[in-house]
């Protein structure tokens, strides 16, 4: 008898749904299989209106992430043998995100609030191409490093509770990429970026939970990106108020041009 | 209208949430860093101080674990100066600490964050009223 | 209206925020979002720490205004904290301070990389000194307390 296991993918059809719904499948048990190569089982043998994202299936382009027994997965990288023989495997859309259809979670919020922290390299001057490359020591290129691993795969907003209670904010991945480009010896944008980053919906909305980075599948860190900015912006704040015509010409020097 | 992909739309249209250009230069940072360095500094006081003085006054001497200093002691200890400047910072920053941390307890774990003044006036005025008191008590003892 | 159209519209008008899109299915977060899941539970009990701490200032306050008020409001003021409520109260409070000061001391590198070298010192030698820090100042304190004049 062939090892099997269930997997309870909720359903949700716009046209005819008003709220998402379990349907459970039976899938064989291989040992190297993931979720993932399951919801494809599933499309391809069982049900073929199955809808969810996926891509790369070995973690790096950041589109199936879902809810696995209520913890935020990469669906490609969370085997099912971890979960017994018979077992029951509950599969959900990414949480406190829209839903779309099955399990496609709509991302229009992220994007926007992505777009927000400015996550490019900001330049006060254009150096003429004649001079060649940005030089980078190591050293400088460990300081935003474990930041810039972010696949955007938002499961860790799934795991933060601030984003689920507050639309508004800004959230941990747009956070840890903000302080990616900010820590960038290249980027000379850290005033531009100031007012979304150190704003009650930026970083101080964030009260260092923690789950953020617990669940990030590339270990970016975003709480501990979010902390390092929030010490920075605390100085940056008493130093406006020390001295407030010299900071602010610095940083109306640092956004204008 | 022309049927354009959205893909087309959204390389040529600046997104709707950028701010003019001059504003963003007058940006100022938001005040709440004031009340995370108060919330960070009673976070430290709060760990490194308070533990001892808990156990010892709350645990230790009430069940006879240790024996209990006198009031001639602890009085003495108390009026010297460098003790009521310990004191008070023991006794204010901590409050900050509370206030700032209670104030999104509420927030996030009630959802009331539309009482927002409220709760923003009951925690700080809190803190604000036992530094009150405590900078009373500490300069008359 | 096509499909894309929709999409169009719902891009244009309030484009910043997903508002409650008539076909998209968005779950409200219950009141009670931290009881659903350990991690969110720790969370908040950390968080509740702040009221053992507000507690503790309380107690003290109370105790300076004992000793304020002389040696027999002060034996009073001792004798109310033998009581088991008292004891109790003080014991959770205790606990709950504990662990403010451990989550404390174990996330505050978070905040403060270390770099020596160009290289990243690990969190748990940032950590170390403040839990020696800790120690020193409460053997200290401790001693202050508990010698006889």
């Amino acid at each position: 008898m062939a090892d099997k296991i269930v997997l309870e993918i909720a359903r949700y059809a716009p046209d005819r749904d008003q709220a998402p719904s379990f349907q459970s499948f039976e899938v064989p048990l291989r040992k190297e299989w993931v979720v993932l190569d399951a919801l494809n089982y599933i499309k391809d043998k069982v049900d073929g209106t199955l809808t969810y994202r996926w891509s790369c299936r070995m973690g790096i382009c950041g589109s199936c992430g879902m809810m696995v027994n209520g913890e935020p997965k990469l669906t490609c990288a969370t085997f099912l043998s971890q979960y017994g023989n018979n077992a029951k495997v509950r599969v959900e859309p990414l949480r406190y995100f829209p839903v779309v259809r099955d399990l496609v979670t709509a991302l229009s919020d992220f994007l926007v609030k992505l777009q927000k922290v400015k996550p490019w390299l900001i330049r006060k001057d254009e150096p003429p191409l004649s001079q060649g490359e940005f030089l980078q020591t190591p050293e400088q290129l460990d300081l935003y490093k474990q930041f810039s691993m972010c696949i955007n795969c938002t499961l860790c907003y799934s795991a933060c509770p601030v984003v689920g209670l507050d639309q508004e904010f800004v959230g941990p991945a747009a956070l840890a990429l903000a302080q990616r480009y900010n820590l960038d010896s290249r980027d000379q944008g850290s005033a531009e970026r100031l007012a979304t980053l150190a704003h009650p919906d930026g970083i101080w909305g964030c009260t260092f939970v923690g789950e953020c980075t617990r669940v990030c599948p590339k270990h970016v860190d975003p709480a501990g990106a979010i902390q390092q900015y929030k010490l920075t912006a605390a100085l940056d704040w008493v130093k406006s108020f020390v001295l407030p015509r010299g900071h602010e010409e610095t940083r109306q020097e640092a956004a204008h041009d | 209208m022309t049927e354009r992909s959205m893909t087309e739309r959204s390389m040529t249209e600046r997104p709707t949430i950028e701010r003019p250009k001059g504003e963003r230069s007058t940006a100022k940072p938001s005040n709440e860093a004031f009340f995370w360095l108060l919330f960070s500094a009673g976070g430290v006081v709060a760990a490194v101080l308070i533990p001892i003085q808990l156990f010892l006054f709350g645990l230790a001497f009430p069940l006879g674990w240790l024996p209990q200093p006198s009031y001639e002691h602890v009085i003495a200890l108390a009026r010297s100066p460098l003790a009521r400047i310990y004191l008070f910072v023991l006794c204010s920053l901590p409050l900050f600490h509370w206030a700032h941390r209670f104030r999104f307890t509420l927030y996030d774990g009630l959802q009331v964050k539309h009482l927002n003044e409220v709760i923003f006036a009951f925690c700080y005025g809190g803190a604000l009223l036992g530094t009150a008191l405590a900078a009373y008590l500490l300069w008359t003892i | 209206m096509t499909d894309q159209m929709m999409a169009d519209q719902m891009m244009t008008d309030q484009a910043a925020r997903t508002e409650f899109h008539p076909r998209w299915y968005r779950e409200r977060v219950s009141t009670w979002w931290w009881l659903g899941e350990w991690h969110y539970l720790k969370f908040i009990l950390r968080e509740l720490s702040s009221l053992s701490v507000a507690w503790f200032v309380g107690l003290t306050l109370f105790q300076l205004r004992a000793l304020l008020h002389g040696p027999e409001t002060y034996a009073r003021f001792s004798a109310r904290l033998q009581s088991p409520v008292m004891v109790a109260f003080n014991l959770i409070a205790f606990c709950f301070v504990m662990f403010h000061a451990i989550t404390w001391f174990n996330l505050a590198p978070r905040a403060m990389p270390v770099r020596i070298g160009g290289k990243r010192v690990p969190e748990f030698l940032v950590a170390a000194p403040n839990y020696a820090l800790w120690i020193i100042v409460s053997a200290f304190v401790g001693w202050l307390l508990l010698r006889t004049p």
